[in-house]
C-alpha cells in the first residue's frame, strides 16, 4: 500500500513534533466568501482543511453545521459547483471532502473520486458509510488515489478498532463524544479516552473531532491525540456575523495554542 | 379468486434480508459509526428474542389482550356494489390506538424491556406511530420522547395531545420540510447522542438493518390473519389483488407477507407527491439503500402529501426489492383522489378511514375497470378520526388548492 498525500503530510508534521489542526468549513457558506476563508485558514496554520459538501439530511450534524448547510443549499450550492470553486483556491495544505454517502453514490464512486482529485482534494470523509459498507467506495477511491478517512467512535468495543484503523487512510478520525457535531462547554471525557484507545492500536495520525470548541480543549486533547478537527466553533462565529476574518483569527489562536502545547 | 397455496417460511420471497441486511441490492446499514455497535446489539437481541418461545408468547398475548387482535375482515357489500368488484377490508383501524402501528410498537417496546432500556425515542408523521409508542411506553413504564415535524404537529393536533396525555414528550422537528423526513433526522440525531441509554423505536420497515426485517416480523400477523380470514370467507380461495398504502411500507409489508408466495397480485399505493418507487432512483438516506426521491446531485427531495403518514421521500428497502423483481406493483394517487375515497368509504360503509389507507382505495376507484369482477383486499391500516378536522378544513376552503394543501409550509427554510 502506498501512503497517500494526506497521510504523508500529516505524518511528517507530527513526527516533527507539531500538533495537527484541521479546521472544517461548509462549501457555499458564507456565500461568495468561503473560497477566501479556505485560503485564510491555510495561511492561519491549518495542517489540512475539511470541506463539507452540504447534504439535505445531515444526521451526524448538530444545529450549527445544519444551519450552514441549509443556508448554502438555499443559496444554490451543488457538489459540482463547490468542487469547481475548490479547484480555484490556492492553499498549501491538503484538502479533505466531508459529505454524506448519497452525494458520492449518486455521482458514482469512480466519478466522485476523480472529481475530488480534479478539484485538488485528496481525501474523503463519509460519516454514514461505516466499515461494513465502505468496501465498494473504498475500492474505487483506492484505485483513483483518494484517501478514505474512517471514523472511530467511543461506542466501539475494543475489538472493532483495529479493523477501522487498518482500513483508514489519511488519518483516523476519532469521534470525541457520543453525539452529533456542535460546541460543548467542556471537553467530553470520551475525547481523550478515544485518542488513547486509538493511539494504542495505530501509528497512523489520530485526530479527534466533534465537540472540540476552544484552544484550551484542543490543548487538553493533544496531550494524547496527534491533532484536532474544529468545526462548529468556526461555523458559529460565521453565523454570529463575525465575518471570515473572525473565523480566521480564531483558527490562528488555535494554532498558537497548539504550538505552545507542543513545546 | 386464485387458489390458496401459501407454504410459509420455505424459500419465501420475503424471507430476507441476508446477513448484511440486504434485500437484493437494497437495505444495509448506512449509519454513523457511533450507531454501528447499537445496530449490531439490536440485531442480536432481536434474533435471540424471536427465537425464544417465551418472548413470542408474551408478544402474542399483548397483541390479543391489549391490542385486540385478531382484527376482523369486513366484506363491503355497499361499496362493492358501487364500484363493481368485491372489496374486503382488513380492519387494522380497529386495533387499540387505531392503526396497525401498535403491532410493531408492542414488539419493539417489549424488546427494549428485555434489553434493559427504559427510555424510548421515536419519530412520527401522522402521529399514529407516536401515539402507539407513547401508549406502549405508558404500559411498560418507559420514558418516551417523540419527534414530529412542525407541519405535522399543526395538521395532526389531536394526536399530539394524545401523546402528551399518555405521558410522552413531543419535540418539534423544525428543519427542512418539517415533516416525517425531518422527524427521522432528529430522532436519529437523538439516538446518536443517547445510544447508550435509549432505544430507538422506528415506525416503519425502513432504517438500518435490522429494522426493516424486525418491523416486518412484528407486522407479519396482519398477513397471516388476512390469509386465514380470506380463505375462510372465500371457501378456500384468495383475493385476486391485495392493496396497501405505502409510507415507509410497514402495513404493506405486513399484509403482503401473507400472500407473497401465492399468485395474488400485490399493489402498493404511494402519494403522487411522495412516490419513492414510482419516481425514485436508488439512493441512501436514513440508514438504508432504497428508492428515493432526490435531485440530480443526490439531495433528498421533500415529499408533498395531504397525508402526514405518507409524506416521505423514501420507502423501505424490501419494497424496492419487490418492485425490482416485479413481484409487487406500485401506483401513485393524487390528494384529490384520496379525499374522494375518504368520503366514499365513510358514506357507503360507515367507516371513516385514515387518509393513508384512503390512498389504497383511491387507486382501486381509479382502477375499477381493470378490477371489475375481481376480489380485492385492502389493508385498512388506520381509522380517520385524526384526519377529520383537516379534511373538513380542506373541504371548506378553496377546492382549487387541493393538491397544494400548504399548512404554512416553506421550502428550504431559513435561507
Ligand atoms: C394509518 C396509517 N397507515 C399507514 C401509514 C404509513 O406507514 P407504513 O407505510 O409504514 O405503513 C401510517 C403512518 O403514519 C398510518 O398512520
Amino acid at each position: 500500500m502506498t501512503v497517500g498525500t494526506l497521510e504523508t503530510a500529516l505524518r511528517a508534521k507530527r513526527d516533527e513534533g507539531r500538533k495537527l489542526l484541521v479546521p472544517y468549513v461548509t462549501a457555499g457558506f458564507p456565500v461568495d466568501e468561503w473560497p477566501r476563508l479556505i485560503e485564510g485558514l491555510g495561511a492561519a496554520g491549518a495542517d489540512a482543511i475539511e470541506i463539507g459538501l452540504p447534504f439535505s439530511d445531515p444526521v451526524m450534524d448538530g444545529p450549527t453545521i445544519q444551519e450552514a448547510s441549509t443556508r448554502a443549499l438555499g443559496a444554490g450550492i451543488t457538489p459540482v459547483a463547490a468542487l469547481e470553486q475548490v479547484a480555484k483556491v490556492d492553499v498549501g495544505v491538503p484538502l479533505v471532502a466531508m459529505t454524506y454517502y448519497n452525494i458520492c453514490f449518486k455521482m458514482g464512486h469512480r466519478r466522485f473520486a476523480n472529481a475530488l482529485l480534479d478539484s485538488g482534494i485528496c481525501a474523503a470523509i463519509l460519516p454514514d458509510l461505516p466499515l461494513e459498507e465502505v468496501g465498494p467506495w473504498a475500492k474505487a477511491a483506492d484505485h483513483v488515489g483518494v484517501e478514505t478517512v474512517l471514523l472511530a467512535a467511543p461506542t466501539a468495543p475494543d475489538e472493532r478498532l483495529p479493523a477501522i484503523v487498518e482500513r483508514a487512510r489519511g488519518f483516523v478520525y476519532g469521534v470525541g463524544l457520543v453525539g452529533t457535531t456542535g460546541e460543548r462547554s467542556e471537553l467530553a471525557s470520551t475525547a481523550v479516552e478515544m485518542a488513547r484507545r486509538l493511539k494504542a492500536v495505530t501509528d497512523k495520525p489520530v485526530i479527534i473531532g466533534v465537540g472540540v470548541s476552544s484552544p484550551e480543549q484542543a490543548v487538553e486533547l493533544v496531550d494524547v491525540a496527534d491533532g484536532v478537527v474544529v468545526g462548529s466553533a468556526i461555523i458559529r462565529r460565521l453565523l454570529d456575523g463575525g465575518g471570515i476574518d473572525d473565523a480566521i483569527a480564531f483558527v490562528a489562536d488555535l494554532r498558537a495554542a497548539l504550538d505552545r502545547a507542543a513545546h | 379468486m386464485v387458489a390458496a397455496s401459501a407454504d410459509e417460511g420455505t424459500n419465501s420471497l420475503m424471507e430476507g434480508p441476508d446477513e448484511h441486511g440486504r434485500f437484493g441490492r437494497f437495505g444495509g446499514r448506512f449509519v454513523p459509526e457511533t450507531l454501528v455497535p447499537a445496530c449490531a446489539e439490536l440485531e442480536d437481541a432481536f434474533r435471540s428474542a424471536w427465537a425464544d418461545d417465551g418472548f413470542r408468547a408474551e408478544f402474542h398475548s399483548l397483541l390479543t389482550d391489549y391490542a385486540g387482535r385478531p382484527s376482523p375482515l369486513t366484506d363491503c357489500v355497499n361499496l362493492s356494489t358501487e364500484l363493481g368488484f368485491r372489496i374486503l377490508l382488513k380492519r387494522e383501524d380497529l386495533n387499540h390506538t387505531g392503526s396497525h402501528k401498535i403491532n410493531n410498537v408492542l414488539g419493539q417496546t417489549l424488546l427494549a424491556k428485555r434489553m434493559g432500556k427504559s427510555r424510548i425515542v421515536a419519530e412520527t408523521g401522522a402521529g399514529q406511530h407516536g401515539v402507539a409508542t407513547a401508549t406502549a411506553a405508558a404500559y411498560f413504564g418507559q420514558e418516551c420522547v417523540v419527534y414530529m415535524g412542525e407541519v405535522d404537529i399543526a395538521r395532526q393536533a389531536l394526536n399530539v395531545y394524545r401523546m402528551q396525555l399518555l405521558g410522552a414528550e413531543v419535540r418539534p422537528a423544525r428543519s427542512g420540510s418539517r415533516t416525517l423526513k425531518d422527524a427521522v433526522n432528529e430522532a436519529m440525531r437523538e439516538w446518536v447522542a443517547s445510544v447508550e441509554s435509549s432505544y430507538y423505536c422506528l415506525g416503519s420497515v425502513m432504517g438500518p438493518h435490522p429494522y426493516p426485517w424486525m418491523v416486518r416480523e412484528f407486522h407479519r400477523t396482519i398477513g397471516r390473519e388476512a390469509f386465514d380470514q380470506s380463505t375462510a370467507l372465500l371457501d378456500g380461495g384468495l383475493p385476486d389483488v391485495v392493496v396497501a398504502c405505502i409510507g415507509g411500507g410497514s402495513n404493506a409489508v405486513g399484509i403482503f407477507s401473507g400472500f407473497v408466495d401465492t399468485d395474488v397480485e400485490l399493489v402498493g399505493v404511494e402519494p403522487a407527491g411522495g412516490a419513492a418507487v414510482a419516481r425514485g432512483v436508488p439512493g441512501v438516506v436514513h440508514g438504508s439503500m432504497s428508492f428515493l426521491m432526490q435531485d440530480e446531485f443526490g439531495q433528498v427531495q421533500e415529499a408533498q402529501s395531504v397525508s402526514a403518514g405518507l409524506d416521505y421521500p423514501g420507502v423501505g428497502p424490501e419494497h424496492a426489492f419487490l418492485a425490482d423483481v416485479g413481484r409487487a406493483r406500485y401506483e401513485a394517487v393524487t390528494d384529490s383522489e384520496v379525499l374522494d375515497a375518504f368520503e366514499l368509504l365513510s358514506r357507503t360503509e360507515g367507516i371513516i378511514p385514515a387518509l393513508e389507507p384512503a390512498h389504497g382505495l383511491a387507486w382501486m376507484i381509479r382502477a375499477r375497470d381493470e378490477l371489475a369482477g375481481k376480489t380485492v383486499l385492502l389493508n385498512l391500516s388506520g381509522r380517520g378520526d385524526k384526519d377529520v378536522a383537516q379534511v373538513q378544513a380542506i373541504r371548506q376552503g378553496d377546492p382549487a388548492a387541493l393538491d397544494t394543501v400548504d399548512f404554512s409550509r416553506t421550502n428550504g427554510d431559513a435561507v
